[in-house]
């Protein structure tokens, strides 16, 4: 058993990183907070999708009718349906910022409350526009 | 910077199991973090069985327990064994606390103890502090004065000592600062909850008459903007001090100063 002898580096480089992410306890604010930063990021792919069928209905039929089809497809709406969800999800997630920027929601319940909150009212507001939009169509 | 996994050096592995006690009624698993900054090996995890009927109620005394009847090797810091030296701060199940002020029961079997998180190891469940207390001593943590002493103390109205109730209690414990993602990936630039909340007890001292210098010193967009209010800190706090709360008030009086 050739090990190599420790004591040649030295001790502050040796020193392992403790254990954090696979270790720590989720807790609902801590959901919430990641849940922002990663809607966030995907709100970008969704902008583009946005900015590519605006393009298409600019252009001519064929354009649009094509953008139409992928759209209305089944991965279509169901990319558009993450995307509303996404959007709404961060827009809750903006509301729960502004009340703890004014210094309010910060004991137990109520931080606790407002991030399982938030994924509640965008579940409800995503499912709510769905029908709204399947209705009015 | 972010980096979900461990480094090569600090990947845990598998420890090893330590005996049963004899003719014990009520044993309780426990699995502990070991590294030996001695053998050359990366940390791992061993599993050791305590008498509950042998053993006080804490988790302190189960590892007391743990070093004075299996294993004298397991190493960790403890002082007063009642929540106010702040020295036995570890990770037990998942969350930060005090080893002495959590009660075994209180936590489900077997009870999983790690050292405080994303921190270098000096040996077995004792981190490394050195940045952790620089950052305290980086906020300026002591009365600050410019108009003559007074003869006697600097006096302060019951109202305006009130300010520093939920602040003045910090045992500096470290629970917090290390149960911050904000801290994992940005702990070099980023002050941390148990500082932010030791600048904001001296922000809002009545006495204190270099609160606009203070305030200069945290804008920053590391420093203080790193706290996204993920609130980790709040729940960690085993003397239920609210970090995140008053970085929230420092960050108003940022933006009261401004209009």
């Amino acid at each position: 058993m050739a090990e190599a002898d420790p004591s040649s580096i030295p001790l502050e480089q040796r020193r392992p990183l403790s254990p954090h992410m696979q270790i720590y306890k989720w807790s609902p604010t801590m959901a919430a907070s990641i849940a922002h930063r990663a809607t966030g990021a995907a709100l970008y792919a969704g902008t583009l999708l946005l900015a590519a069928y605006l393009l298409a209905a600019a252009g001519d039929a064929h354009s649009f009718n094509f953008a139409s089809a992928i759209f209305g497809s089944f991965l279509g709406q169901l990319v558009l349906f993450g995307y509303t969800f996404a959007l709404l999800l961060h827009l809750m997630g903006g509301l729960r910022h502004a009340i703890w920027d004014a210094g309010k929601g910060f004991d137990p319940e109520s931080r606790d409350r407002l991030a399982i909150g938030s994924f509640a009212a965008a579940g409800v507001l995503t499912v709510l526009l769905w029908i709204v939009s399947f209705i009015i169509r | 910077m972010v980096e979900l996994a461990l480094p090569k050096n600090s990947v845990v592995g598998r420890g090893k199991s330590w005996p049963k006690p004899a003719n014990a009624k009520k044993v309780t698993e426990f699995q502990i973090y070991r590294w030996n900054p001695d053998d050359g090996r990366n940390p791992s995890i061993d599993t050791y069985y305590v008498d509950r009927d042998d053993c006080g109620p804490m988790v302190l005394d189960a590892l007391l327990y743990i070093k004075n009847q299996v294993d004298p090797t397991l190493t960790l810091r403890r002082s007063c064994r009642e929540g106010i030296c702040g020295s036995c701060a570890m990770n037990i199940d998942g969350e930060n606390t005090l080893a002495c002020t959590r009660a075994i029961d209180d936590v489900k079997a077997p009870v999983k103890i790690y050292p405080l998180p994303h921190m270098p190891v000096v040996k077995d469940l004792v981190p490394d502090l050195t940045n952790f207390y620089a950052q305290h001593a980086a906020i300026e943590p002591w009365l600050k004065t410019s108009t003559p002493a007074p003869e006697k103390e600097w006096l302060q109205s019951p109202e305006d000592r009130s300010k520093l109730d939920g602040l003045y209690e910090c045992i500096l414990c470290a629970c917090c600062s290390t149960s911050c993602p904000s801290y994992w990936w940005n702990g070099d630039r980023y002050l941390g909850p148990s500082a932010l909340l030791q600048a904001y007890r001296w922000l809002i001292d009545s006495r204190d008459e270099s609160t606009g210098e203070r305030l200069d010193n945290l804008e920053d967009p590391f420093r203080l903007y790193r706290c996204h209010t993920i609130m980790n800190c709040a729940r960690a706090c085993p003397k239920s001090l609210n970090p995140a709360k008053a970085i929230a008030e420092i960050k108003n009086m940022m933006i009261e100063r401004q209009v």
